[in-house]
Protein backbone atom coordinates (compact mmCIF):
# COMPACT_ATOMS: atom_id res chain seq x y z
CA UNK A 1 0.00 0.00 0.00
CA UNK A 2 1.50 3.15 -1.17
CA UNK A 3 0.61 6.67 0.67
CA UNK A 4 1.48 10.16 0.96
CA UNK A 5 3.62 11.42 3.79
CA UNK A 6 4.00 14.48 5.59
CA UNK A 7 6.61 14.60 8.25
CA UNK A 8 5.82 18.16 9.43
CA UNK A 9 8.51 20.20 11.31
CA UNK A 10 8.74 18.47 14.40
CA UNK A 11 9.42 15.37 13.22
CA UNK A 12 12.98 16.15 11.29
CA UNK A 13 14.24 17.71 14.91
CA UNK A 14 12.73 17.02 18.38
CA UNK A 15 10.45 14.54 17.54
CA UNK A 16 13.08 12.43 15.42
CA UNK A 17 12.42 9.16 16.95
CA UNK A 18 8.65 9.47 15.89
CA UNK A 19 9.66 10.22 11.94
CA UNK A 20 12.41 6.88 12.10
CA UNK A 21 9.82 4.25 14.31
CA UNK A 22 6.65 5.69 12.27
CA UNK A 23 8.96 4.51 8.88
CA UNK A 24 10.45 1.43 10.78
CA UNK A 25 6.78 0.18 11.65
CA UNK A 26 5.27 1.13 8.28
CA UNK A 27 7.91 -0.81 6.28
CA UNK A 28 7.64 -3.42 8.50
CA UNK A 29 3.28 -3.59 7.75
CA UNK A 30 3.82 -3.17 3.96
CA UNK A 31 3.39 0.54 4.23
CA UNK A 32 5.13 2.23 1.67
CA UNK A 33 5.60 6.20 2.26
CA UNK A 34 6.05 9.05 -0.29
CA UNK A 35 6.99 11.52 1.10
CA UNK A 36 5.34 15.06 -0.05
CA UNK A 37 7.60 16.74 -2.75
CA UNK A 38 9.31 20.47 -1.05
CA UNK A 39 6.76 20.17 1.77
CA UNK A 40 6.24 23.59 4.17
CA UNK A 41 5.58 23.99 7.75
CA UNK A 42 1.35 23.92 7.99
CA UNK A 43 1.83 26.63 10.40
CA UNK A 44 0.54 24.73 13.49
CA UNK A 45 -0.83 26.45 16.36
CA UNK A 46 0.60 29.69 15.81
CA UNK A 47 -0.81 30.59 12.10
CA UNK A 48 -4.40 29.58 13.47
CA UNK A 49 -4.01 31.86 16.40
CA UNK A 50 -2.78 35.15 14.86
CA UNK A 51 -3.84 34.85 11.02
CA UNK A 52 -7.04 32.42 9.94
CA UNK A 53 -6.51 32.54 6.47
CA UNK A 54 -2.36 31.62 6.71
CA UNK A 55 -3.41 28.81 8.96
CA UNK A 56 -5.87 27.47 5.49
CA UNK A 57 -3.25 28.97 2.77
CA UNK A 58 0.06 27.25 4.45
CA UNK A 59 -1.57 23.21 4.60
CA UNK A 60 -3.33 24.34 0.79
CA UNK A 61 -0.14 24.15 -0.42
CA UNK A 62 0.92 20.67 0.76
CA UNK A 63 -2.36 19.22 0.02
CA UNK A 64 -1.79 20.55 -3.84
CA UNK A 65 1.16 19.27 -3.80
CA UNK A 66 0.48 15.91 -2.23
CA UNK A 67 -2.31 15.35 -4.79
CA UNK A 68 0.20 15.59 -7.53
CA UNK A 69 1.32 11.87 -6.88
CA UNK A 70 -2.15 10.67 -7.27
CA UNK A 71 -2.36 8.77 -4.13
CA UNK A 72 -5.51 9.10 -2.22
CA UNK A 73 -4.48 8.82 1.23
CA UNK A 74 -2.03 10.40 3.32
CA UNK A 75 -0.29 9.83 6.50
CA UNK A 76 0.29 12.71 9.05
CA UNK A 77 1.91 11.66 12.70
CA UNK A 78 2.32 14.57 14.35
CA UNK A 79 -1.09 15.28 15.75
CA UNK A 80 -0.86 19.01 15.80
CA UNK A 81 -0.60 18.93 11.63
CA UNK A 82 -3.19 16.13 11.33
CA UNK A 83 -5.61 18.75 13.06
CA UNK A 84 -4.30 21.91 10.86
CA UNK A 85 -4.78 19.69 7.72
CA UNK A 86 -8.26 18.21 8.85
CA UNK A 87 -9.17 21.86 9.62
CA UNK A 88 -7.88 23.25 6.42
CA UNK A 89 -10.17 20.75 4.35
CA UNK A 90 -13.11 21.01 6.32
CA UNK A 91 -12.98 24.71 5.23
CA UNK A 92 -12.14 24.78 1.85
CA UNK A 93 -15.28 22.19 1.58
CA UNK A 94 -17.48 23.99 2.66
CA UNK A 95 -16.17 27.23 1.61
CA UNK A 96 -16.51 27.91 -2.17
CA UNK A 97 -14.82 31.85 -1.73
CA UNK A 98 -12.31 30.36 0.82
CA UNK A 99 -11.20 27.89 -1.58
CA UNK A 100 -10.74 30.30 -4.85
CA UNK A 101 -9.02 32.69 -2.73
CA UNK A 102 -6.69 30.22 -1.36
CA UNK A 103 -6.26 28.79 -5.08
CA UNK A 104 -5.28 32.00 -5.97
CA UNK A 105 -2.73 32.81 -3.25
CA UNK A 106 -1.38 29.35 -3.84
CA UNK A 107 -1.15 28.86 -7.11
CA UNK A 108 -2.52 25.71 -7.89
CA UNK A 109 -6.13 24.41 -8.16
CA UNK A 110 -7.15 22.12 -5.11
CA UNK A 111 -9.03 19.11 -5.73
CA UNK A 112 -10.11 17.65 -1.95
CA UNK A 113 -8.67 14.32 -3.37
CA UNK A 114 -7.08 13.00 -0.71
CA UNK A 115 -7.90 11.37 2.81
CA UNK A 116 -5.44 12.53 5.96
CA UNK A 117 -4.82 10.38 8.22
CA UNK A 118 -2.80 9.98 11.42
CA UNK A 119 -1.23 6.78 11.92
CA UNK A 120 -2.80 5.38 14.96
CA UNK A 121 -6.01 5.15 12.56
CA UNK A 122 -4.39 4.39 9.80
CA UNK A 123 -2.74 0.90 11.56
CA UNK A 124 -6.16 0.24 13.29
CA UNK A 125 -8.64 0.70 10.32
CA UNK A 126 -6.33 0.03 7.48
CA UNK A 127 -3.84 -2.34 8.44
CA UNK A 128 -6.11 -4.08 10.91
CA UNK A 129 -5.19 -5.55 14.52
CA UNK A 130 -4.99 -9.19 13.01
CA UNK A 131 -2.48 -7.97 10.64
CA UNK A 132 -0.55 -6.65 13.76
CA UNK A 133 -1.48 -9.22 15.94
CA UNK A 134 1.20 -11.57 13.38
CA UNK A 135 3.64 -9.53 13.16
CA UNK A 136 4.47 -8.99 17.02
CA UNK A 137 7.28 -11.54 17.88
CA UNK A 138 7.55 -10.27 21.79
CA UNK A 139 4.95 -9.24 23.84
CA UNK A 140 5.53 -5.94 26.18
CA UNK A 141 4.73 -8.28 29.51
CA UNK A 142 4.55 -5.99 32.56
CA UNK A 143 4.53 -2.63 30.49
CA UNK A 144 1.81 -0.68 32.01
CA UNK A 145 1.36 2.30 29.57
CA UNK A 146 -2.04 4.49 29.89
CA UNK A 147 -2.92 6.04 26.35
CA UNK A 148 -2.34 9.55 26.12
CA UNK A 149 -4.58 11.24 23.17
CA UNK A 150 -4.58 14.59 24.17
CA UNK A 151 -6.55 17.14 22.16
CA UNK A 152 -5.38 17.42 18.70
CA UNK A 153 -6.48 14.12 17.14
CA UNK A 154 -10.06 14.26 18.34
CA UNK A 155 -11.11 17.91 18.69
CA UNK A 156 -13.41 19.31 17.03
CA UNK A 157 -14.82 15.71 16.23
CA UNK A 158 -16.86 16.49 13.02
CA UNK A 159 -13.10 18.17 11.95
CA UNK A 160 -10.99 15.12 13.05
CA UNK A 161 -13.14 12.30 12.45
CA UNK A 162 -11.76 10.17 15.22
CA UNK A 163 -13.80 7.54 16.93
CA UNK A 164 -15.02 7.88 19.81
CA UNK A 165 -13.57 11.14 21.03
CA UNK A 166 -14.87 11.51 24.50
CA UNK A 167 -13.07 8.01 25.09
CA UNK A 168 -11.03 6.75 22.53
CA UNK A 169 -9.44 3.32 22.36
CA UNK A 170 -7.57 2.76 19.72
CA UNK A 171 -4.04 3.17 21.08
CA UNK A 172 -5.39 1.01 23.77
CA UNK A 173 -6.62 -2.09 21.37
CA UNK A 174 -3.50 -1.57 19.66
CA UNK A 175 -1.12 -1.97 23.14
CA UNK A 176 -3.20 -4.51 24.09
CA UNK A 177 -2.16 -6.62 20.98
CA UNK A 178 1.60 -5.65 21.86
CA UNK A 179 0.73 -7.68 24.93
CA UNK A 180 1.42 -4.27 26.74
CA UNK A 181 -1.45 -4.15 29.96
CA UNK A 182 -2.81 -0.94 28.57
CA UNK A 183 -4.88 1.25 31.90
CA UNK A 184 -8.17 2.80 31.39
CA UNK A 185 -7.99 6.25 33.34
CA UNK A 186 -9.88 9.73 33.13
CA UNK A 187 -7.50 11.37 31.50
CA UNK A 188 -7.03 10.48 27.86
CA UNK A 189 -8.21 13.18 26.05
CA UNK A 190 -6.96 15.91 28.64
CA UNK A 191 -5.00 19.14 27.20
CA UNK A 192 -0.80 19.04 28.27
CA UNK A 193 -1.07 23.15 27.11
CA UNK A 194 0.29 22.09 24.17
CA UNK A 195 1.84 25.54 22.18
CA UNK A 196 2.50 27.34 25.69
CA UNK A 197 5.28 25.44 26.30
CA UNK A 198 7.35 28.28 25.76
CA UNK A 199 5.68 31.24 26.28
CA UNK A 200 3.90 30.24 29.63
CA UNK A 201 5.78 26.93 31.07
CA UNK A 202 4.23 27.34 34.39
CA UNK A 203 0.64 26.50 33.16
CA UNK A 204 2.22 23.31 30.90
CA UNK A 205 4.02 22.17 34.13
CA UNK A 206 1.00 22.32 36.18
CA UNK A 207 -0.80 20.61 33.74
CA UNK A 208 1.42 17.70 32.95
CA UNK A 209 2.15 17.15 36.45
CA UNK A 210 -1.54 16.22 37.28
CA UNK A 211 -1.28 13.87 34.26
CA UNK A 212 1.71 12.14 35.76
CA UNK A 213 -0.40 12.29 38.83
CA UNK A 214 -3.22 10.31 37.57
CA UNK A 215 -1.73 7.81 35.15
CA UNK A 216 0.37 6.62 38.71
CA UNK A 217 -3.34 6.48 40.72
CA UNK A 218 -4.38 4.31 37.35
CA UNK A 219 -1.62 2.23 37.52
CA UNK A 220 0.95 3.23 34.86
CA UNK A 221 4.08 3.04 34.84
CA UNK A 222 4.72 4.77 31.83
CA UNK A 223 2.59 6.94 28.81
CA UNK A 224 2.41 6.63 25.06
CA UNK A 225 1.40 9.48 23.00
CA UNK A 226 0.93 9.60 19.01
CA UNK A 227 1.57 13.63 19.48
CA UNK A 228 5.16 14.92 19.41
CA UNK A 229 3.91 18.51 21.01
CA UNK A 230 2.57 16.11 23.82
CA UNK A 231 5.44 13.95 24.03
CA UNK A 232 7.80 17.51 24.28
CA UNK A 233 5.70 18.30 27.07
CA UNK A 234 5.27 14.75 28.93
CA UNK A 235 8.77 14.42 28.42
CA UNK A 236 10.20 17.71 29.59
CA UNK A 237 7.97 19.71 31.72
CA UNK A 238 6.77 17.39 34.79
CA UNK A 239 8.48 17.78 37.58
CA UNK A 240 10.99 16.48 39.44
CA UNK A 241 9.47 12.94 41.88
CA UNK A 242 6.37 13.21 39.78
CA UNK A 243 8.29 11.59 36.01
CA UNK A 244 7.12 8.77 34.60
CA UNK A 245 8.80 7.51 30.61
CA UNK A 246 6.56 8.32 27.83
CA UNK A 247 6.61 6.72 24.72
CA UNK A 248 5.48 7.15 20.81
CA UNK A 249 3.23 4.50 20.13
CA UNK A 250 4.86 3.46 16.94
CA UNK A 251 8.46 2.90 19.52
CA UNK A 252 6.63 0.15 21.24
CA UNK A 253 5.22 -1.23 17.91
CA UNK A 254 8.37 -1.43 16.72
CA UNK A 255 10.11 -2.94 19.95
CA UNK A 256 6.85 -5.64 20.00
CA UNK A 257 7.56 -6.41 16.44
CA UNK A 258 11.25 -7.14 16.99
CA UNK A 259 12.17 -3.93 13.88
CA UNK A 260 15.56 -2.51 14.34
CA UNK A 261 15.63 0.84 16.24
CA UNK A 262 14.39 1.32 19.67
CA UNK A 263 17.46 1.67 20.84
CA UNK A 264 18.51 4.55 18.97
CA UNK A 265 15.35 6.00 20.09
CA UNK A 266 14.94 5.62 23.41
CA UNK A 267 18.61 7.09 24.15
CA UNK A 268 16.81 10.22 22.76
CA UNK A 269 14.80 10.75 25.45
CA UNK A 270 14.76 13.08 28.67
CA UNK A 271 12.97 10.79 30.58
CA UNK A 272 14.99 7.48 30.12
CA UNK A 273 12.71 4.57 29.90
CA UNK A 274 15.45 1.95 29.38
CA UNK A 275 15.81 1.62 33.17
CA UNK A 276 11.54 0.20 32.89
CA UNK A 277 12.11 -1.60 29.90
CA UNK A 278 15.16 -3.40 31.22
CA UNK A 279 13.92 -4.16 34.28
CA UNK A 280 10.80 -6.29 32.81
CA UNK A 281 12.98 -7.55 30.70
CA UNK A 282 12.16 -6.37 27.19
CA UNK A 283 15.28 -4.95 25.92
CA UNK B 1 -23.84 50.97 13.68
CA UNK B 2 -21.58 47.72 13.79
CA UNK B 3 -21.61 46.63 17.54
CA UNK B 4 -18.36 44.50 18.96
CA UNK B 5 -20.87 41.27 19.21
CA UNK B 6 -21.87 41.87 15.47
CA UNK B 7 -17.93 42.15 14.45
CA UNK B 8 -17.13 38.60 16.48
CA UNK B 9 -20.35 37.06 15.10
CA UNK B 10 -19.08 37.66 11.82
CA UNK B 11 -15.68 37.15 12.17
CA UNK B 12 -16.47 33.38 13.75
CA UNK B 13 -18.84 32.95 10.89
CA UNK B 14 -20.39 30.11 12.70
CA UNK B 15 -23.61 30.21 15.21
CA UNK B 16 -23.94 33.73 16.72
CA UNK B 17 -22.14 33.36 20.40
CA UNK B 18 -25.62 34.52 21.97
CA UNK B 19 -27.05 31.24 21.38
CA UNK B 20 -25.08 30.74 24.64
CA UNK B 21 -27.33 30.35 27.55
CA UNK B 22 -24.68 30.40 30.25
CA UNK B 23 -24.35 26.81 31.82
CA UNK B 24 -20.60 27.02 31.80
CA UNK B 25 -19.64 23.63 30.83
CA UNK B 26 -17.03 25.26 28.96
CA UNK B 27 -15.59 27.11 31.90
CA UNK B 28 -15.67 23.75 34.12
CA UNK B 29 -13.65 21.69 31.28
CA UNK B 30 -11.13 24.24 30.34
CA UNK B 31 -7.64 23.48 30.99
CA UNK B 32 -6.53 26.78 31.93
CA UNK B 33 -9.26 28.58 33.70
CA UNK B 34 -7.08 28.67 36.96
CA UNK B 35 -5.12 30.75 34.95
CA UNK B 36 -7.26 33.24 33.51
CA UNK B 37 -7.91 36.43 34.17
CA UNK B 38 -11.80 36.29 33.34
CA UNK B 39 -13.68 32.70 32.67
CA UNK B 40 -15.03 31.67 29.45
CA UNK B 41 -18.84 32.70 29.48
CA UNK B 42 -17.70 36.24 30.94
CA UNK B 43 -15.86 36.82 27.90
CA UNK B 44 -19.05 36.02 25.58
CA UNK B 45 -21.20 38.05 28.31
CA UNK B 46 -18.31 41.39 28.03
CA UNK B 47 -18.69 41.00 24.28
CA UNK B 48 -22.61 41.18 24.31
CA UNK B 49 -22.00 44.00 26.94
CA UNK B 50 -19.65 45.89 23.92
CA UNK B 51 -16.72 45.97 26.75
CA UNK B 52 -14.13 45.80 23.55
CA UNK B 53 -10.71 47.30 25.22
CA UNK B 54 -11.22 45.14 28.36
CA UNK B 55 -11.62 41.63 26.17
CA UNK B 56 -9.12 42.45 23.87
CA UNK B 57 -6.73 43.27 26.74
CA UNK B 58 -7.73 40.10 28.78
CA UNK B 59 -5.34 37.29 29.34
CA UNK B 60 -7.61 34.59 28.80
CA UNK B 61 -7.65 35.00 25.07
CA UNK B 62 -4.05 34.32 25.11
CA UNK B 63 -3.79 31.73 27.65
CA UNK B 64 -6.23 29.59 25.50
CA UNK B 65 -4.35 26.44 24.36
CA UNK B 66 -6.71 25.70 21.54
CA UNK B 67 -7.57 22.37 22.98
CA UNK B 68 -10.90 22.75 21.75
CA UNK B 69 -12.60 21.36 24.96
CA UNK B 70 -15.03 23.96 24.36
CA UNK B 71 -17.00 23.52 21.14
CA UNK B 72 -16.71 19.44 21.87
CA UNK B 73 -19.05 20.12 25.03
CA UNK B 74 -20.90 23.33 24.57
CA UNK B 75 -24.72 22.03 24.25
CA UNK B 76 -25.34 25.01 21.53
CA UNK B 77 -22.08 24.73 19.66
CA UNK B 78 -20.86 28.20 19.96
CA UNK B 79 -17.12 28.02 18.73
CA UNK B 80 -15.31 29.30 21.60
CA UNK B 81 -12.04 28.18 19.91
CA UNK B 82 -12.39 30.28 17.02
CA UNK B 83 -14.10 33.01 19.05
CA UNK B 84 -10.58 33.25 21.17
CA UNK B 85 -8.72 33.06 17.34
CA UNK B 86 -10.98 36.02 16.41
CA UNK B 87 -10.31 37.84 19.56
CA UNK B 88 -6.51 37.48 19.34
CA UNK B 89 -6.54 38.57 15.65
CA UNK B 90 -8.71 41.94 16.65
CA UNK B 91 -6.24 42.14 19.51
CA UNK B 92 -3.11 42.52 17.34
CA UNK B 93 -4.62 44.46 14.92
CA UNK B 94 -6.38 47.34 17.18
CA UNK B 95 -2.78 47.46 18.67
CA UNK B 96 -4.44 47.66 22.26
CA UNK B 97 -1.55 46.31 24.90
CA UNK B 98 -1.28 42.63 24.56
CA UNK B 99 -1.64 41.38 28.14
CA UNK B 100 0.56 38.06 27.68
CA UNK B 101 3.14 39.74 25.81
CA UNK B 102 5.34 36.32 25.63
CA UNK B 103 2.73 34.03 23.80
CA UNK B 104 2.58 36.11 21.21
CA UNK B 105 5.95 36.76 20.89
CA UNK B 106 6.21 32.97 20.50
CA UNK B 107 3.71 32.92 17.44
CA UNK B 108 5.65 35.48 16.41
CA UNK B 109 8.86 33.94 16.00
CA UNK B 110 7.78 30.59 15.39
CA UNK B 111 6.19 32.21 11.68
CA UNK B 112 8.97 34.25 10.89
CA UNK B 113 11.21 31.12 11.25
CA UNK B 114 8.57 29.62 8.50
CA UNK B 115 8.63 32.32 6.46
CA UNK B 116 12.39 32.77 6.38
CA UNK B 117 12.86 28.73 5.71
CA UNK B 118 9.16 26.96 4.83
CA UNK B 119 10.12 25.33 7.93
CA UNK B 120 10.63 25.78 11.41
CA UNK B 121 14.84 25.27 12.30
CA UNK B 122 14.01 24.98 15.95
CA UNK B 123 17.09 26.24 17.83
CA UNK B 124 16.59 29.64 15.23
CA UNK B 125 13.24 29.69 16.43
CA UNK B 126 13.92 29.13 19.99
CA UNK B 127 16.34 31.97 20.11
CA UNK B 128 14.76 34.36 18.05
CA UNK B 129 12.04 33.57 20.31
CA UNK B 130 14.16 34.41 23.44
CA UNK B 131 15.59 37.88 21.97
CA UNK B 132 12.18 39.15 21.38
CA UNK B 133 10.46 37.78 24.83
CA UNK B 134 13.94 38.64 27.10
CA UNK B 135 13.12 35.18 28.41
CA UNK B 136 17.12 34.27 28.06
CA UNK B 137 17.89 31.29 30.75
CA UNK B 138 14.92 29.10 31.33
CA UNK B 139 15.52 25.84 29.36
CA UNK B 140 18.50 26.81 28.72
CA UNK B 141 20.25 22.92 30.17
CA UNK B 142 17.79 21.85 28.43
CA UNK B 143 18.31 22.99 25.00
CA UNK B 144 21.80 21.89 25.67
CA UNK B 145 20.65 18.65 26.44
CA UNK B 146 18.45 17.95 23.45
CA UNK B 147 21.52 19.40 21.24
CA UNK B 148 23.97 16.95 22.51
CA UNK B 149 21.28 13.92 21.47
CA UNK B 150 21.26 14.89 17.98
CA UNK B 151 17.77 16.34 18.28
CA UNK B 152 18.14 19.72 17.82
CA UNK B 153 19.83 20.07 14.59
CA UNK B 154 21.04 23.71 12.97
CA UNK B 155 21.02 22.89 9.39
CA UNK B 156 17.52 20.92 8.68
CA UNK B 157 16.61 20.81 4.98
CA UNK B 158 14.52 23.49 3.76
CA UNK B 159 11.95 24.25 1.74
CA UNK B 160 13.60 24.77 -2.38
CA UNK B 161 10.61 26.50 -3.65
CA UNK B 162 10.45 29.52 -0.85
CA UNK B 163 8.68 31.87 -3.29
CA UNK B 164 5.61 30.53 -3.17
CA UNK B 165 5.86 30.12 1.10
CA UNK B 166 7.16 34.21 0.40
CA UNK B 167 3.68 34.82 -1.54
CA UNK B 168 1.75 32.98 0.94
CA UNK B 169 2.84 35.09 3.47
CA UNK B 170 2.78 38.41 1.57
CA UNK B 171 -1.01 37.52 0.54
CA UNK B 172 -2.72 36.60 3.61
CA UNK B 173 -1.27 39.65 5.44
CA UNK B 174 -4.05 42.36 6.38
S1 LIG C 1 -20.80 25.66 27.16
FE1 LIG C 1 -21.74 26.85 25.53
S2 LIG C 1 -23.75 27.43 26.33
FE2 LIG C 1 -22.53 26.73 28.07
S3 LIG C 1 -21.63 28.64 28.89
FE3 LIG C 1 -20.16 27.78 27.45
S4 LIG C 1 -20.61 28.76 25.50
FE4 LIG C 1 -22.35 29.08 26.83
S1 LIG D 1 -10.01 25.83 23.40
FE1 LIG D 1 -9.23 27.38 24.77
S2 LIG D 1 -11.03 28.15 25.83
FE2 LIG D 1 -11.61 26.21 24.88
S3 LIG D 1 -11.32 24.71 26.52
FE3 LIG D 1 -9.44 24.77 25.31
S4 LIG D 1 -8.10 26.24 26.33
FE4 LIG D 1 -10.18 26.54 27.11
Amino acid sequence: MKVSYYPGCSLHATAKEYDQSVRAVSGALGIELKEIEDWSCCGASSAHMTNFKLSVALPARNLVSAEKDGLNMMMVPCAACFNRFKTAQFYLKRDEKLRIETENIVGEEYKGSIEVKNPVDFIFNEIGLDTLNKKVTRKLSGLKPVSYYGCLLLRPPEICEFDNYENPYMMDAIMKILGAESRPWSYKTDCCGGSLTLGKTEIVVHLVDKLMRMAKEAGANCLVTACPICMANLDMRASEGMRLPAFYFTELIALAMGVGGPDKWFKMHNVDPRPLLDSLGLI
Amino acid sequence: METFLDKVNERIGNVPIQRCYHCRKCTAGCPVTFAMDYNIDTIIKMIQMGKEDEVLNSSTIWLCASCETCITRCPNEVDIARMMDVLREMAIESGVRIKEKNILKFHEAFLSSVKMGGRINEPLMIVDYKLKSGDYFSDMAMGISMFMKGKLTLFSPRTKDMKSVKKIFEETKK
